[in-house]
């Protein structure tokens, strides 16, 4: 079963392409999880949600750029309420009880998102059209540069949290909540800010991924189920780690699609997350497990 | 407390007498859709087992409901002629074979872990099923006939309407009735304290990990049993009783009902769909809207459930 | 400044504070002696708002705090040095000490001061200002426990057990740190089990025994007298 190098290759440099838009997607969900230990059932709803007000917001003013921008800030500031309004009162209780109510929003965004925008697939067109000659090959100048700008979008990130007067804060509060709030940090607002820096970045891949694979309803379960997988095999909390396994699951379900359908190339990372979770439970890119 | 005991079965023979009495007096709707609640209400109180009692909240349900349906549908396609109590060994057997491997996985993993694997699980069989067409029907599903109820060499009669529900109800009481035996029995009580504290059930000395493998096994068990009847009473199997939603539904019944009463789950399932039914004459199909905004509202206001508040009472 | 009074508070079920009365004045250091477990600790908890009161009052000049947020207690002038440090591990020591001092009111000349004065009384911590908090030694991290406090410029410190952990020699260092702050003015309530440091440093002890304060006195008479100090905490 000879497969063709250029196919490997393409495979490749797709793997590469989607690692970074589900990079995006998961570095926001393992941020919101180290600092509040919620895990946001609805993250890939955000995606989705990112995805409509993106195709909207071309629908009436063709500017990708735009898209992006407005679908990003918008489903920001509604993370933002969302949290404030049904997560905050839980914080404390039972992490499974946030479980269930993301769980909850989620079955509301969803049928949301078809009451506000219709059963049918809505269209994003990429901004830079046509394909650049990777060797002999014919590759979408589109793909690249998704990748370029997720990449660019997750190092703002590092950036901000390193670097940045906030980033203190952010890292302080993921460390140690109490002690955090002992030395004047707003710990609630800081919490708020985050889970919204997560649903802006959710918002953002939706956009970016639109032109590859359409804007439909349910491509929030699919995302939220791979950025999971992705949470845990990267480690979860850890901002490097769930980059690295974004890209390595990526890999593999895009070598997976070239023996076996795409719709069972997703067993790849499901049985990449269980044998994780069987064999280095603190995640695969964690330096030692303590 | 004798008397809240009594309380409890006086209650139990009420709503017993009425759902036998149900495909009698109600129209060809309401009566399978009592039917429906019964075998919706068999999944849910499976699912307590874990959720309520043994505090792991699964959402892969859908895997042991969907595996029972497509064991038991097997069964009636291959064996000849259709058998019904056959189809409920096939079904059985099968979600056996899927609990034990996921029992496996309960006793290693922590809470938030275990239910994102139990999720991941049933997009998997989701995913062998619905591409595994010449197995499983793929998209399609498959259809078949449904068994007379029969006891080899003596008597059978063919289903009618009434005489399956009053099947699906001997089926879920006696389910029911077992469920409350083991979790009322030293055996339950120790999933209880493993639910509440389970550090110190193991330092107490109770094989934890033995315990949470007998409870998966249980609970898969019974959402099987509730996957046969489901292919029985409707004769096909679809890939989307294997789908998330499924075991998302079974969660909301949980929930709402009140997790760790067993019948608060019943309950629960009973409530969704009324509510289902109710929303859809107004929303159509975005009922989960408002049900979904019910459902998220009690989770942090109502916690317990509706019967939660008498779950004490209700384990007695 | 701070005063609780007839405060209870429980852990859970656990009744810790049995109606603790403490007062700590304006620019005093106050010591709060006492055996492991009595809920010293719960005291300075119940304090920062980590704990909320049962009942009773805890009053900050003369306004009731019972029940608000410790981020609002630090920017009224409570700081906090927990008894394990809890120094941010990952952050390095200049992003420890900005923790407290990245606040509004704080402009760059006044930043730049604060620094250098705490670098001058922490030279050690000048030398490790870009490492990271969790290779620090021991006393280093108590060092850069209370600097950090410092940096919310506090009327009062509540300081839990400092010498917990520490080699001998450095509880000299200690009780000098304490001393240069109350002579700035700022109102120090130190938790300890270390008695001769206790005395040396405070002007007035209570002593705690089971949640509940079972003696206060000047500290110049516990001093002179040792009888007291034998009885509550056997030494």
């Amino acid at each position: 079963m000879a497969i063709p190098l250029e196919q490997i290759l393409i495979q490749t440099i797709n793997g590469i392409v989607n690692g970074m838009i589900l990079a995006l997607v998961a570095s926001g969900l393992t941020l919101i999880f180290g600092i509040m230990d919620v895990v946001n059932f609805a993250h890939g709803d955000l995606v989705m949600l990112g995805g409509f007000v993106g195709a909207a917001t071309i629908a009436t003013t063709g500017n990708f750029w735009l898209a992006l921008l407005a679908a990003a800030v918008v489903i920001a500031v509604f993370g933002a309420a969302l949290q404030a309004t049904t997560l905050r009162p839980l914080i404390g209780r039972d992490p499974l009880t946030t479980i269930l109510a993301t769980f909850g929003i989620s079955l509301v965004l969803q049928k949301y998102a078809i009451w506000q925008w219709g059963p049918s697939a809505r269209r994003i067109q990429e901004p830079i059209t046509g394909n650049f000659n990777l060797f002999y090959l014919q590759y979408p100048w589109y793909r690249l540069l998704t990748a370029l700008l997720a990449a660019a979008i997750i190092g703002a990130l590092y950036l901000f949290l390193r670097y940045g007067k906030y980033g203190i804060w952010i890292r302080a509060t993921t460390q140690d909540r109490v002690m955090a709030q002992a030395m004047g940090i707003p710990v609630p607002l800081v919490h708020t800010a985050v889970f919204a820096i997560g649903a802006g970045m959710a918002a953002a891949s939706g956009v970016l991924f639109g032109p590859l694979g359409g804007v439909t309803q349910n491509i929030g379960l699919d995302f939220t189920l791979r950025a999971f997988i992705v949470v845990v095999v990267g480690g979860m909390g850890n901002l490097g780690g769930s980059i690295l396994a974004s890209i390595f699951i990526s890999l593999l379900e895009a070598y997976a699609a070239l023996i076996v359908s795409p719709a069972q190339a997703v067993i790849v990372s499901f049985v990449a997350l269980i044998l994780t979770l069987l064999f280095r439970p603190t995640g695969l890119f964690v330096p030692t497990p303590k | 407390m004798r008397r809240s005991n009594t309380a409890y079965w006086i209650g139990f023979c009420v709503i017993l007498a009425l759902l036998i009495v149900a495909p009698l007096v109600l129209p060809e709707f309401w009566r399978r859709f009592v039917t429906e609640i019964l075998i919706w209400g068999l999944l849910a109180m499976s699912s307590d087992i874990l959720i309520g009692y043994t505090g792991m909240i699964s959402f892969g349900h859908s895997v042991f409901f969907g595996l029972g349906m497509y064991c038991a549908a097997a069964a009636l396609l291959t064996v000849k002629p259709p058998n019904l109590w056959i189809a409920l060994l096939y079904g059985l057997a099968g979600a056996a074979a899927v609990a034990t491997f996921v029992a496996f996985f309960a006793t290693r993993l922590r809470e938030i872990y275990f239910s994102i694997t139990t999720l991941v699980f049933s997009q998997i069989f989701y995913v062998i099923i619905f591409t595994w067409t010449e197995v499983t029907g793929g998209e399609n599903g498959l259809a078949f006939s449904q068994p007379p109820l029969s006891i080899p060499g003596l008597w059978s009669v063919r289903f009618t309407p009434e005489k399956l529900h009053w099947f699906v109800l001997a089926v879920v009481t006696i389910s029911f009735l077992v469920l409350r035996r083991v979790t009322q029995s030293p055996f339950g009580m120790v999933l209880q304290a493993i639910r509440e504290n389970e550090p110190r059930a193991r330092a107490i000395g109770y094989s934890v990990e033995r315990y949470k493998i007998v409870a998966v096994m249980l609970s898969g068990l019974f959402a099987g049993l509730a996957g046969v009847l489901y292919a029985i009473q409707n004769k096909f199997a679809a890939p989307d009783f294997v789908f998330f939603v499924v075991s998302g539904e079974v969660v909301i019944f949980n929930v709402m009902g009140g997790v760790g009463t067993l019948v608060g789950p019943v309950a629960g399932a009973a409530f969704f769909l009324l509510l289902r039914e109710g929303f859809s004459r107004y929303f159509t199909e975005y009922y989960l809207i408002p049900v979904g905004i019910i459902f998220t509202a009690m989770v942090i206001f109502m916690p317990q459930g509706l019967l939660g508040f008498a779950k004490r009472r209700l384990n007695q | 400044m701070l005063t609780l009074d007839n405060v209870h508070t429980y852990y859970g079920k656990s009744h810790i504070l049995h109606g603790v009365s403490i007062e700590v004045k304006s620019g005093e250091v106050v010591g709060l002696l006492g055996r492991n477990g009595v809920g010293k600790s719960t005291t300075l908890k119940t304090v920062m708002g980590l704990v909320r009161p049962s009942e009773g009052h805890v009053m900050f000049e003369g306004r009731s705090i019972a029940g608000m947020a410790p981020h609002h207690l630090a920017h009224l002038g409570i700081a906090w040095v927990p008894e394990d440090r809890r120094i941010f591990r990952l952050l390095s020591v200049m992003e420890n000490l900005r923790t407290g001092l990245d606040r509004s009111g704080v402009d760059e000349t006044k930043r730049k001061a604060m620094l250098d004065k705490v670098y001058a009384s922490f030279p050690v911590l000048a030398d490790r200002q870009s490492q990271a908090g969790g290779t620090l030694s021991g006393g280093e991290q108590q060092m850069l426990a209370i600097a950090r406090a410092m940096m919310l410029e506090p009327k009062i410190i509540l300081l839990d057990e400092p010498t917990e952990g520490l080699m001998p020699r450095m509880v000299g260092q200690i009780l000098e740190i304490i001393r240069v702050l109350n002579r700035e003015g700022v109102a120090i309530l130190l938790v300890e089990q270390n008695v001769p440091l206790t005395l040396e440093a405070s002007s007035r002890v209570y002593i705690m025994e089971k949640g509940v304060v079972k003696h206060h006195a000047p500290a110049a008479d516990l001093r002179a007298d040792h009888t007291v100090i034998h009885q509550y905490l056997g030494i």
